[in-house]
């Protein structure tokens, strides 16, 4: 079975993004830049069933310009055997990518699909969801647990409830939550082989996708900033003040 | 404007949160009607009916939609959508995980967790861990959205008077099926919808510890939230992470022990009205949120807090 992973490059989590002096987005100027953490957390759930041997080729896909090649290295070093870049010159809207990965799912045929739940940078959580509709086949999401027997896949989902657990018929789409796994570290060896392997670049043109951008970024402004607090110097000084300045205990 | 939000509930109950999602209905001016869907949940379609500003409520009543699959319920929003101009459910799992499905299969774009209505077309969200607001303006002839609850002030849960109507459609995806669940039970406050939040994080060093919060909570009527560093290690449960990829929780009081304040954690809290910080270390960026910070032990700072309260 071959597994599509699909990854996006962000800005690292450690980087407190800011907004931009006039307001028209953030600042990404000279930001460090990486694989979405859950687009991680995805492509070692891939390798591990790869491990498994219940997959035997792992294909990663990322939309966007030349800059994220670096991302879907990242991705091949994991343990990824190929990649596809799909190139857009635009900023593509959410149902454009949806259907670029859908285009790149019917060629390649995947057994399961398996994305991030959400990235971090628009913080979303609507990509895979959408690639499922499209492919017209079931999903996964914020998935805990996944487990394959035959064309039976097992996923537990983190909702906010608790657990809940699906079985469903492959092909089909799964979205990683935190905790599906911890990503290893990619050794030296293996970022040196991954310079090797296939990287394939298409452009949306190739597949028969028009890009469009339907949701139009307006402007972006910072947070509203708290103002800063005080520090209390005991328990019976901090208890007053709630009681008494902040009035929120009784 | 005619605007069709989906109900969260759980065949018994209908969800507070559904009240916020309605809010955010309203502000776009326009006949509300709300959908129930679910597996003999006769009694959320009355509840649905009571409340203030709700044209209508629609109910599909079948196995098929008893535990809310994605797969389903969005064919169903797909086949009640034509009337309709914008589609909202709140941006909890339920809703993020149907909404943006049935978005792909009417072929319009999604919007996910939009915390500010400017226009019928024009929203605010947050991007970035809630670094950054955007405003976004949508150019589809349908809006299918979910709502941040706790951006919302809740509607009415009495005073209205809808009709009632079931819907007799049946969508069942053969391939995807309910498994089993194991759900969180607590006589606690909800953590979204509770007007105090104690949470804990790596601080408190193992599960048995968090019996500090609990205590405190108890006397507090608080819910428990928990850092992604405290669920990861097994201390409490995944239901309990307050955060940017977690809950997103704006109560009265915010609690933090033991937690330091990173920036995916602030995503979800600061929007809190009063913040309290419990941290040995000085340093630890919760404190430039906090409008209480007490530098202490949480091991001796906790059982005080709950001996004076
Ligand atoms: C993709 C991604 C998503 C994430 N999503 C979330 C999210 O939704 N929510 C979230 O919370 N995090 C999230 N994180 C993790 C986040 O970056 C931090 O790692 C996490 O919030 C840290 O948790 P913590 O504050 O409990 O632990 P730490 O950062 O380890 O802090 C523990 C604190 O406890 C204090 N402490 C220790 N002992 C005591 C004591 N005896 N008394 C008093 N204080 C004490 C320490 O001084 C320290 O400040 C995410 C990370 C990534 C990469």
């Amino acid at each position: 079975m071959k597994i599509l992973v699909a990854v996006k490059r962000v800005i690292d989590y450690n980087v407190k993004v800011r907004v931009k002096a006039d307001g028209t987005d953030v600042d990404l100027a000279n930001v460090k830049m990486a694989l979405n953490p859950f687009c991680e957390i995805a492509v070692e759930e891939a390798v591990r069933l790869k491990e498994q041997g219940k997959a035997t080729e792992i294909v990663v896909v990322s939309i966007g310009q030349k800059s994220c090649e670096e991302q879907l290295r990242t991705a091949l070093a994991l343990g990824a055997d190929r990649a596809i870049r799909v190139d857009v010159e635009s900023t593509p809207d959410a149902l454009t990518i949806a259907r670029l990965l859908a285009k790149v799912a019917e060629e390649e045929q995947p057994g399961l699909v398996l994305l991030g739940k959400q990235s971090i940078d628009s913080d979303n959580n609507q990509t895979g969801q959408m690639l499922a509709a499209l492919m017209k086949r079931p999903q996964a999401t914020f998935a805990s647990e996944v487990q394959i027997e035959g064309e039976a896949l097992t996923v537990t989902r983190e909702v906010d409830g608790g657990l809940q657990t699906l079985t469903l018929n492959l092909p089909a789409v799964v979205t990683t939550d935190l905790r599906l796994n911890e990503p290893r570290y990619a050794s030296l060896p293996n970022i040196m082989k991954a310079k090797k392997k296939p990287l394939e670049v298409k452009s949306a043109a190739d597949l028969g996708i028009s890009v469009t951008n339907k949701v139009k970024l307006v402007s972006v402004a910072p947070p509203a900033e708290r103002s800063a607090g005080i520090k209390v110097g005991s328990v019976a000084e901090l208890v007053d003040k709630l009681r008494n300045e902040a009035k929120v205990i009784a | 404007m005619s605007i069709l939000v989906l109900a969260e509930h759980d065949n018994q109950q209908l969800k507070p949160v559904t009240l916020n999602t309605l809010a955010a209905a309203q502000q776009l001016k326009g006949d509300i009607t709300l959908l129930v869907a679910g597996h003999q949940c006769a009694s959320v379609a009355e509840q649905a009916a009571k409340v203030s500003g709700v044209k209508q409520v629609l109910v599909a009543d079948a196995e098929a939609y008893a535990h809310h699959l994605a797969e389903n319920v969005s064919d169903l929003l797909v086949d009640l959508a034509e009337p309709f101009t914008h589609i909202l459910a709140a941006s909890t799992t339920t809703g993020k995980n149907i909404l943006p499905r049935a978005a792909a299969l009417l072929g319009v774009n999604p919007l996910t967790d939009v915390s500010g209505v400017e226009s019928s077309h024009r929203f605010k969200r947050a991007i970035y861990a809630g670094n950054a607001i955007a405003t976004v303006e949508i150019d589809e002839p349908k809006v299918v959205m979910t709502v941040r609850g706790t951006a919302f002030d809740p509607v009415a849960a009495e005073g209205g008077s809808a009709e009632i109507t079931s819907v007799s459609a049946v969508f069942e995806n053969a391939d995807i099926r309910f498994s089993h669940e194991a759900l969180a039970e607590s006589d606690r406050p909800e953590l979204t919808a509770a007007s105090i939040v104690v949470s804990g994080g790596r601080g408190l060093g193992n599960g048995e510890n968090f019996e500090l919060l609990y205590q405190v909570a108890d006397k507090l009527g608080a819910a428990v939230g928990a850092s992604r560093a405290a669920v990861d290690a097994g201390y409490v449960p995944n239901d309990m992470q307050v955060g940017q990829t977690g809950k997103m929780v704006a109560p009265e009081l915010y609690i933090a022990v033991g937690i330091s304040g990173a920036i995916q954690h602030l995503a979800g809290m600061k929007d809190s009205k009063v913040i309290v910080a419990i941290n040995k270390d000085e340093e630890a960026p919760i404190f430039q949120v906090a409008d209480y910070g007490l530098v202490a032990d949480l091991f001796d700072a906790v059982p005080e807090l709950q001996n004076s309260l």
